[in-house]
């Protein structure tokens, strides 16, 4: 018990979430990276435009159709899963955020940082349906 | 211009941008939607909604360097977030009703004001105050390492701060911008946090809070892969520069230059937003 807590102290969860966040980063941005190569490499001479907002198609928009994309080696797709897990990042760092709370047996924070994660999913997956 | 060249001129400004916004301390991110609209004709909400990720992975990146010297506030960050997060994902609801030029103009006026507000020191408005019970109750009074050896801090006006806080998500949330200036001052001036703890806390939050609204851009549409690419990449390696070179530069005469850009690209979006051309 004793040792369950200092192995959870605020230090050591900050350490953890650095490198967290580091790893995140690289491998969105390495993801977006081979996706931005796929997608030049075929579609790079067709012209670009962006004057007119039309919006991005459906399988563009949530995680089942970029995924589908994805396994088909869709450039566009998998920089959008790329650009995915970046978003993914930050959440996952609260998500974490809320464990670490719970370790300490900080109830109040386990709830102010699970309102935060119940803000974050609700806009990622379910502000789809409404409006 | 072809996707090729395209992107690469597009990853070229997104570099530059980054690079000043970490040198001077204002954030590549909100240089790039203007250049995005007004050097390239690109409608603002794909420039918006292609910035706000790219916010992110400057957040992150830099949040990884800064959780090592121990100055953020977790508990002041986490507390502040129900406030950034709800106004995040209120203002980019918002972001899909409001006229473009609407959004322009007020890109523009927020721009102008995080120029005039990093160009001069901000003075606290909690002096001489003394610490919240609510802060007390909350376990956010903390400490932070100095020199000679950790200082202890108590923290102010903590409701006042959340207020800040919902308007600061809500202008993220609207514009696609990490609102770092707005943070700062509510956690600097309001709450009475010291300088290096209100600058890392402020940038935890800004990941987090631009993750509230950037999964309602995705489901309506607004965040392109093939416009995103160049602006995030670019951004990251552009910032990620800027913190290598950063102990190294002097920076005042950088700051006066790129406030002055900062400047111009205002009133040009105030301008475009007023005679409706945005």
């Amino acid at each position: 018990m004793a040792k369950d807590k200092r192995r959870w102290t605020d230090r050591n969860v900050e350490v953890l979430v650095g490198t967290l966040l580091r790893s995140g980063v690289l491998l969105s941005a390495g993801v977006v990276l081979v996706g931005g190569a796929l997608y030049l490499l075929s579609q790079g001479s067709t012209p670009a435009d962006y004057r007119v907002f039309r919006g991005e198609p459906t399988d563009l928009r949530g995680l089942p159709g970029i995924l589908k994309g994805v396994l088909e080696f869709h450039g566009r797709s998998l920089i959008q899963f790329g650009l995915l897990l970046l978003i993914a990042t930050p959440i996952a760092r609260v998500g974490f955020s809320a464990v670490a709370f719970f370790m300490q047996r900080d109830h109040v924070y386990v709830w102010i940082t699970l309102i935060v994660l119940g803000f974050l999913l609700w806009s990622l997956v379910g502000s789809g349906f409404v409006f | 211009m072809n996707c090729c060249e395209f992107n690469f001129l597009v990853g070229l400004v997104a570099t530059v941008a980054g690079l000043l916004g970490s040198l001077t301390g204002l954030g590549g991110g909100i240089v790039v939607t203007p250049a995005l609209t007004l050097l390239f004709g690109v409608d603002i909400r794909y420039a918006i909604g292609a910035t706000l990720v790219s916010v992110i992975a400057t957040s992150s990146g830099a949040a990884a360097a800064y959780v090592k010297e121990g100055f953020s506030n977790i508990r002041v960050g986490m507390f502040l977030e129900i406030a950034t997060t709800f106004g995040a994902i209120l203002g980019a609801l918002m972001a899909t009703k409001t006229p473009t030029s609407a959004l322009g103009i007020v890109f523009g006026v927020v721009l102008l004001y995080s120029a005039y507000a990093s160009s001069r020191p901000q003075p606290s408005l909690a002096e001489g105050r003394g610490g919240d019970p609510l802060a007390e109750r909350l376990g956010m009074n903390s400490s932070y390492p100095t020199s000679q050896g950790p200082r202890s801090y108590v923290v102010r006006r903590v409701k006042t701060g959340f207020g800040l806080m919902f308007g600061a998500g809500t202008l993220s949330g609207l514009l696609g911008i990490g609102s770092g200036a707005l943070k700062v001052i509510a956690m600097d001036q309001a709450m009475g946090l010291p300088f290096k703890v209100s600058t890392t806390t402020s940038n935890f939050m800004i990941g987090v809070t631009a993750a509230a609204s950037a999964g309602i851009y995705l489901n309506r549409g607004y965040i392109d892969p093939g416009l995103a690419m160049p602006v995030v990449l670019g951004v990251l390696v552009g910032s990620l520069l800027g913190a290598r070179l950063l102990p190294r530069v002097k920076t005042r005469v950088l700051r006066l230059v790129f406030g002055l850009v900062v400047v111009v690209l205002a009133i040009e979006m105030i301008y475009q937003g007023v005679t409706g051309r945005i």
